[in-house]
């Protein structure tokens, strides 16, 4: 194993109270909280240092969430963190903010190694506690309920396990001659794609990112997959930071590069060559596509081993598991997922799927979310529950639907919440499906949502004698929320549960 | 995002689908999301804004209004439709009564899914024009 003697390594097989599997962000992230709450765990990871993903993954380098090294607040500041995308959270400031310090500013994305060089930085420095090269390989549940997680290292028994195993594993779908194609994840260095006709199937970010990267090299780059790029749309996603300079080609009629709507039926063998034979969807008819090298980006699934034999319930095939509005299996007590995993919570799906779930900068907030549910539900120990003075309650609300990156950035999926249970409290971030759905005392949620004419604005969820009732307010221009105007309707919406706290 | 072989498989024995070419369902497969809930749990939400369409995969839930239960969905039903084309919050609640699999698809895309798929949309006039009978029937 490098670099680490074994005898320094923590967390020998045993018994803990959760057990955090994988190293990369959602795994950092996890274990940082899960300490900082005092909780017995245990981290393990079957590589031989941090980093997850980021050390072999994007193949063509460039992130698509930006993280801007000049920015009005200070690094280590909450504000900052709207900013930045990319690194993780710590209370400590010398582990806060830290993906800029090692961007070279070529662009305000980073690169995979920048990131890469972060999130070490971030277990040095937080630090985060790991036992590399200890492979997860079975998991089972004893008769008390208790998991098993067998690895190569031996046996460890906990209450609840938390699996950040990303979303890594290769997915081809079962289509004759796939198999003969390589992956995404097996893609040669770019120079050896010179002068050769390349075909690749998907039209996602991975899809995009390799045929970004092979247009220098290529002599052709053809993308195929059932579902057309929406242009409207596309303009919005991350992958339009760097990739999508194919698509830009295509709708010019420049030459060299094809982005074709159709559905794949086989991969033939013709001579040195590959034929791709297809069927256009957007537009009907028969496509045969020769390629000197074809590449399958389909995308990823959770590397999930025996869990679904335990009764994790999964979405889409069996890539992504279930999971709760705390990440919990939706079928398996115990069995948690952060990290990229995390996407497979529903949320309040409204205009849009809520939150950003599946990258750092929306999962690294759920794994604080998780750490301090599992150390509620597992080990009794409550939330922090601050009260607040009454006549606070409205400045308390528009500071965080200006300023909170919990609410822009995990838009529509957590909210904040007061409660006037036993005078107002500060419930802290509940997942919005969670609030409206529960049955407590009465309450506010704040959130950001995502309005249906692609505006962005604050809506409150107020739960009186059992009724939720939500109120939209007008977006700002500048997302500037504490002003006198939102203050009265504030105060309007809120008055009789204020009323009563007085 | 679901889109194998047995999404496809599974897409084309649903009656909203059953009309559309094989390269036609792939397209709908690799357009719609899936997501599951446990029994018990919300999936529509009356009164609150801004629902998506959902078609049932797998599973069954009540429709159902201050906890009483008014018709029962399983594989292949669809709802939400209703708050989409209206532009209004739910009526009604559904909530899985089993572990419940849908293949979902937000609010605003449903226009332009439904433009590109006329059948689906005639197949789904079809099964709007059949409730509104029912409703009647119960009224006279």
């Amino acid at each position: 194993m490098a670099g680490v003697a074994a005898g320094e390594q923590p967390f020998p097989p045993g018994d803990y109270g959760v057990v955090v599997v994988g190293s990369g962000p959602g795994g950092l992230q996890t274990a940082y909280c899960l300490a900082r709450l005092g909780i017995d765990y245990a981290a393990i990871s079957a590589d031989d240092a941090p980093g997850g993903m980021f050390a072999r993954m994007p193949i063509f380098e460039r992130l698509i969430s930006p993280t801007k090294p000049s920015a009005p607040f200070d690094r280590t500041s909450r504000d900052y963190q709207r900013y930045d995308h990319n690194s993780l959270l710590a209370d400590e400031e010398g582990a806060r903010g830290l993906v800029p310090e090692f961007m070279d500013r070529s662009f305000d994305v980073p690169s995979r190694a920048e990131m890469h060089m972060a999130l070490q930085a971030f277990a040095e420095r937080a630090p985060v506690r790991v036992r590399y090269g200890c492979r997860w390989e079975s998991t089972r549940r004893e008769d008390d309920g208790m998991l098993v997680l067998g690895t190569s290292d031996g046996e460890y028994r906990c209450r609840a396990a938390v699996f950040a195993i990303g979303v890594t594993e290769p997915w081809k779908p079962k289509v004759p001659g796939f198999d003969m194609a390589p992956h995404y994840a097996e893609t040669r260095p770019p120079r050896e794609y010179e002068g050769r006709r390349v075909t690749i199937i998907g039209k996602r970010n991975s899809g995009f990112e390799i045929a970004n990267g092979l247009l220098p090299w290529a002599r052709e780059v053809v993308m195929l997959s059932p579902r057309p790029v929406n242009t409207s749309s596309i303009a919005l996603l991350p992958i339009r930071t760097r990739y999508l300079q194919p698509y830009d080609e295509y709708a010019r009629g420049l030459g060299g590069a094809y982005v074709l709507d159709a559905a794949i039926e086989r991969v033939d063998r013709a001579g040195e060559a590959f034929r791709v034979v297809a069927q256009g969807t957007t537009k009907p008819g028969p496509l045969s596509i020769e390629a000197d090298d074809v590449i399958i980006a389909t995308g990823f699934r959770t590397p999930l081993l025996d869990l679904p034999e335990l009764g994790v319930a999964t979405v889409s095939d069996g890539r992504i598991p279930a999971l709760t509005p705390f990440f919990e299996s939706i079928s398996a007590p115990g069995v948690y997922f952060a990290g990229n995993a995390s996407g497979g919570a529903a949320g309040l799906l409204k205009v849009e799927r809520a939150g950003q779930s599946t990258s750092v900068n929306g999962f690294r907030y759920n794994a604080r979310l998780l750490a301090q549910r599992i150390a509620e539900r597992h080990f009794d120990v409550p939330r922090e529950r601050a009260a607040i003075e009454p006549g606070r309650i409205v400045s308390f609300l528009l500071d965080e639907l200006t300023h909170s990156p919990e609410l822009w950035v995990q838009r529509g999926y957590l909210a904040r919440v007061v409660s006037f249970g036993d005078g107002p409290r500060d419930e802290g971030y509940e997942p919005l499906t969670y609030f409206v759905d529960a049955t407590g005392p009465d309450a506010v949620a704040a959130a950001v949502e995502l309005a249906p004419d692609a505006s962005i604005a604050p809506v409150l969820y107020v739960r009186r004698g059992g009724n939720i009732t939500e109120h939209q307010l007008a977006p700002h221009p500048l997302h500037v929320y504490e002003t006198d105007d939102y203050r009265a309707e504030l105060e309007h919406a809120l008055s009789a549960l204020v009323r009563i706290a007085v | 995002m679901a889109a194998s072989e047995e999404t496809v498989s599974v897409l084309g024995r649903l009656a909203l689908f059953a009309d559309l070419s094989l390269p036609a369902l792939e397209s709908v497969a690799h357009t719609l999301d899936e997501v599951a809930f446990p029994p018990e749990s919300r999936v529509l939400r009356r009164d609150l804004s801004g629902a998506a369409f959902y078609v049932i995969r797998d599973g069954e839930a009540n429709v159902s209004i201050d906890g009483r239960p008014l018709a029962t969905l399983a594989r292949g039903d669809f709802f939400g439709e209703i708050a989409v084309l209206t532009g209004q919050p739910p009526g009604a609640d559904v909530i899985a009564t089993t572990l419940l699999r849908c293949f979902t698809l937000p609010g605003p895309e449903v226009e332009p899914f439904l433009i590109q798929h006329p059948t689906v949309m005639y197949r789904m006039l079809q099964d709007e024009a059949r409730r509104l009978r029912i409703a009647n029937t119960w009224q006279g």
